[in-house]
């Protein structure tokens, strides 16, 4: 079993925080079509089309057949580790930080043998369940772990770097008035979160579930308005520095095409869904990028719950699916620039939410409770693209195989 | 004030007296801001927009020295003036847009209600033409062309819950009815009607008859509203005159304002 992380520490006023390092980042594109795979969660590996040859480490060409079109596909996870070593010392400057790092050879049952990273409670020689992570530097690695469950695994310290896990960490949900950002605060708390602050907009009006907020120990409700950059900023002064997890439920939608409505709609749309967004990035950003490697609170993932319109709009929403591609795109550019400092961006694609606004579309919808599991599970396992509903889930799918097929279908 | 004085003496002797302090100015406006609430619709309906305000620069890279901001907000945010056209039964009158009003009209005497008690004991307090008749009794007739100011000391409660009082059954204020307003206008021919709530109705005026009815039969009849008012407990119940000039904005509804009052101050008058 592994030990249990204790909660960490008052921090040391006095001690410099560990400057983030990453891990090794150059990869060529072959290997970052294992790192996409690995972005959605799952376990992949280059398969030949011609041969059926399971290779690793990705190359342009099969080692047995010589052909070049490998694709990504899942493998079995199933294999046998047959060596392992500790590494205690490194040049290496992100290992140098965690030593001692334990290492394996592990010969997977679809055929290569691979180096990978050790979970502490891999027996050598013994049975393992490989997984394929993103590290700190958004990479993907493998991982073997016990072909069971083990006692407090998610603790294990090299585990615990390929995740965002809630656990210990002091979390920021941006908009408590709706039911989807109470939902993921109830459940980071049940997940461990330290503490959960919960941001509130417009004090002064009434909303449901404003009780049961005020109400649940390890909850604390923050004035937050995404709509206002000084809102955001003196927050930001008020949490910044303790901010591990920002998760951002805000989204404002409304029913129309894009030939419907006035401006004003579509302006608050953009005024929460983008400019929102943006804010949280520049007021929380750069202090999680310089906390990346501040121990076991350390900032860790800047999570946005987005509907999977970003990917294809849906004509009946146009503005709100217009908002949501733009948002997509910050997303992008912040997971580049959060990188340098070993924070994860997240993406949570839903689909349409089980609410008032949306309650002549036809089922399947999603409910809060399923897109705070997602948020758990998307941390937890350090899953950077998620998608939460049948729709959200069948969307994507069609979205990777045409995009140009998908946006027909997301009109008819 | 003697009845001989020309233009250019009534001004001379005014600039004295704000000098000595004899007539002294007071603000009616509250700071207009992000936390400052403003009127809930249906959210179906198009919304008012509240106060943002974006740094554009402060002596820094964006603009080394200089400061700066980027305001945006609705004509009906903060304290404001609502013209005749901002009610469709204003619609057709003429200079009912806030660029076309006239000047006289901007700087007008006022009279101050104090209900201030009632509002207290009552949220939803309604002023009826029986208490603007007790009123009378006690303070003197209603002059013509004045601002009529409901005082209710709602001002306290801004940037609180208390302020909308918003309820399941919507909001909780107190406000006018129909026979106050139809007395105002047509008996007493005022000017205007100024409140310290987020609107010259009461919260709960879409359910009296007409709805609305201050904003129904001021607008109507060609007068003009005054909201979000702030310091009116500093006021005389008469004798102040109001300065409330809104921005000359085109075709305006209505618009965010400073309203300044001319009152009679302790100092000396000349």
């Amino acid at each position: 079993m592994t030990d249990p992380i204790a909660p960490p520490p008052k921090k040391d006023p006095q001690a410099v925080t560990l400057r983030p390092e990453l891990p090794p980042v150059q990869r060529s594109r072959a290997a970052l079509k294992l790192t996409a795979a690995a972005s959605r969660g799952g376990f992949a590996l280059q398969v030949c089309d011609a041969c059926g040859t399971v290779s690793y480490p990705a190359r342009d060409a099969c080692a047995k057949c010589l052909s070049t079109a490998l694709t990504v596909k899942p493998v079995p996870p199933g294999g046998e580790v047959i060596a392992e070593t500790t590494i205690r010392t490194s040049t290496d400057l992100y290992f140098r930080q965690r030593m001692p790092w334990r290492v394996g050879m592990v010969r997977l049952d679809a055929g290569p043998s691979l180096v990978v990273h050790l979970h502490g409670d891999v027996a050598v020689p013994g049975r393992v369940r490989m997984i394929h992570k993103l590290d700190k530097g958004g990479n993907a690695v493998l991982m073997a772990l016990p072909e069971g469950r083990s006692a407090h695994m998610e603790d294990d310290p090299e585990y615990r770097e390929l995740t965002a896990s809630p656990k210990h960490r002091r979390i920021l949900v941006t908009a408590g008035r709706g039911a989807v950002g109470q939902a993921v605060a109830q459940a980071l708390l049940k997940a461990g979160a330290a503490h959960v602050f919960v941001g509130v907009a417009e004090p002064w009006k009434p909303f449901a579930g404003q009780e049961a907020l005020a109400n649940t120990p390890g909850i604390e409700v923050v004035p937050l308005d995404l709509t206002d950059t000084r809102s955001v900023a003196e927050l930001a002064a008020s949490i910044g520095g303790k901010t591990d997890i920002l998760v951002n439920t805000a989204e404002h939608v409304r029913p129309g095409g894009a030939m419907d409505g006035g401006m004003i709609a579509a302006q608050d749309a953009f005024a929460v869904n983008v400019f929102g967004l943006q804010r949280l990035a520049q007021a929380f950003g750069p202090a999680m990028r310089g906390r990346g490697a501040d121990g076991v609170n350390s900032a860790a993932a800047f999570v946005d719950v987005l509907p999977v319109s970003a990917l294809a709009a849906n004509p009946a929403f146009a503005l709100h699916s217009a908002t949501a591609a733009a948002r997509l795109s910050l997303l992008q550019s912040l997971r580049a620039e959060l990188r340098p400092g070993g924070v994860r961006v997240m993406s949570v694609f839903t689909g349409p939410v089980d609410d008032a606004w949306r309650e002549h579309v036809p089922p399947p919808k999603v409910a809060p409770a399923q897109i705070a599991r997602a948020v758990v599970t998307a941390l937890a396992e350090g899953i950077e693209d998620s998608f939460v509903g049948d729709v959200a889930k069948d969307v994507a799918a069609r979205f990777y195989d045409d995009p140009k097929v998908t946006e027909r279908e997301m009109s008819q | 004030m003697s009845t001989d004085l020309n233009g250019a003496g009534v001004l001379s002797a005014l600039a004295g007296a704000l000098a000595g302090g004899g007539v002294e100015i007071v603000d009616l406006s509250h700071v207009l801001s992000p936390e400052i609430p403003v009127m809930v619709l249906p959210p179906e309906f198009g919304q008012c927009q509240p106060v943002r305000i974006e740094e554009v620069s402060r002596y820094d890279a964006r603009g080394p020295a200089w400061y700066w901001n980027t305001i945006t907000l609705s004509e009906h945010a903060g304290t404001h003036f609502d013209a005749p056209a901002h009610w469709v039964t204003g619609r057709h009158l003429a200079q009912g847009t806030v660029d076309d009003l006239p000047l006289d009209h901007l700087v007008a005497p006022a009279v101050v209600l104090d209900f201030s008690a009632e509002a207290a004991a009552d949220e939803d307090f309604i002023l009826t033409r029986a208490h603007l008749e007790d009123w009378e009794a006690a303070n003197g007739k209603i002059d013509p062309g004045c601002w009529v100011l409901f005082r209710t000391d709602w001002a306290q409660h801004v940037t609180t819950p208390k302020y909308l009082n918003l309820r399941e059954d919507g909001p909780h204020s107190p406000g006018p009815d129909a026979s106050a307003i139809e007395f105002l206008v047509h008996e007493r021919g005022i000017l205007g009607f100024g409140t310290e709530t987020i609107g010259t109705d009461a919260g709960q005026g879409s359910h009296l008859s007409p709805p609305y009815p201050a904003h129904s039969i001021l607008h109507g009849n060609g007068r003009y509203g005054l909201q979000c008012l702030a310091g009116l407990d500093r006021l005389p119940a008469r004798g102040a005159i109001l300065f409330a000039a809104p921005l000359k904005i085109r075709d305006g509804s209505g618009s965010p304002l400073r309203v300044l009052a001319l009152v009679p101050g302790k100092g000396s008058a000349a």
